[in-house]
């Protein structure tokens, strides 16, 4: 009898995956609880970098620590990290998708919103660039804020002049990493280190470098939600 | 247990849902965005633990975090490409296993 119910159970394929999903998720919460006890048996009191980030603050051009960080401290990772958002576009530009824009008409409810927010939207990311420097907010909010802005505008129907999507577009999108590298290789030069900002001049450096990763991150969220090459959408 | 702690375990916990996510779904959508809960309990922990340095919290794990975010939506943006691609050549959303053909 048992024997025969075994077989039963082995051959029944739902029952099979519903024995397989109980046990995946035996094993996935005992991974849960494993992680559980590593995170509880830290200490509670841990300074990190904090100190250290605290005592060179002066010295970084800002005092937003964050933004200190970010851009200062660890510039080489936000570098690199602009390269990653133009990398992951030049992949969805090379699978040589064309852009799907939707003709739709926007409701007036949609088209309504857009015009009042977008203008809005463009103001609180110029505010949290400039902000950046000694409160909570910077390049990336900034540009998410704009990339937001650009996602919205083309959802209300709104297309930029084709005039606009070779070069100019291009330009754009490598402006943030190109003045990183600018400025890397300036300070290479000029102090042998990359990104090692001139004590007195940091914090306009920065604010220029976040100036330009801002545009950049923004149109390329933007550009990314579109999901192909605008170009292609045209000569189609 | 301080503050930081608890929201690091519901951290953990936004993790492994999402691990079981990954595995059990087979379509590709399901997994896209089990990996972006995944990667948000994993913000979350950082960004817990970063307030056990004090009354500041240490400002290390938050510009990491911020930068993983955007690196997060670029990959989510070119997976979800990804995908689409595989759906208009296949007519499917989900990988299929070889052995079964």
């Amino acid at each position: 009898m048992s024997d025969q119910s075994k077989q039963g159970i082995s051959n029944d394929p739902a029952q099979i995956a519903a024995l397989v999903r109980v046990l995946i998720a035996l094993l996935v919460t005992g991974l849960g609880v494993v992680l559980a006890y590593v995170i509880l048996s830290l200490p509670s009191v841990a300074v990190g970098l904090s100190q250290v980030v605290n005592v060179h603050l002066q010295q970084s051009g800002v005092t937003n620590p964050v933004t200190a960080v970010l851009l200062n401290f660890r510039g080489y990772d936000t570098l690199l990290e602009m390269v990653v958002l133009l990398l992951a576009l030049m992949g969805v530009w090379a699978l040589g998708g064309a852009a799907h824009f939707h003709d739709d008409a926007p409701g007036p409810v949609l088209n309504t919103l857009a015009r009042l927010l977008v203008p809005v939207l463009i103001m609180v990311a110029a505010y949290l660039l400039w902000v950046g420097a000694h409160a909570p907010g910077g390049a990336f909010q900034a540009g998410s804020v704009l990339g937001a802005a650009g996602v919205l505008l083309l959802l209300a129907g709104w297309r930029p002049p084709i005039a606009l999507m070779a070069l100019p577009l291009r330009f754009v999108l490598v402006i943030g990493p190109a003045a990183f590298v600018a400025i890397a290789l300036g300070t290479l030069v000029s102090k042998g280190q990359l990104l090692a900002y001139p004590v007195n001049n940091a914090g306009l450096l920065i604010l220029v470098l976040e100036a330009a990763a801002t545009v950049s991150i923004g149109v390329t969220l933007a550009a990314l939600f579109v999901g192909g090459q605008p170009q292609d959408e045209q000569h189609k | 247990m301080s503050l930081a702690f608890t929201y690091a375990l519901i951290g953990v916990g936004l993790f492994t849902m999402g691990l079981y996510a990954l595995i059990v779904h087979a379509h590709l959508l399901r997994k896209i965005l089990a990996l972006n809960i995944m990667g948000s309990g994993v913000f979350m922990i950082l960004v817990a633990l970063a307030k056990r340095s004090g009354d500041v919290p240490d400002p290390v794990p938050h510009a990491m975090v911020i930068t993983g975010i955007v690196v997060a939506v670029s990959a989510t943006a070119l997976a979800l490409t990804l995908m689409l691609k595989l759906n208009a050549t296949s007519g499917r959303a989900t990988l299929v296993d070889d052995r079964q053909d």
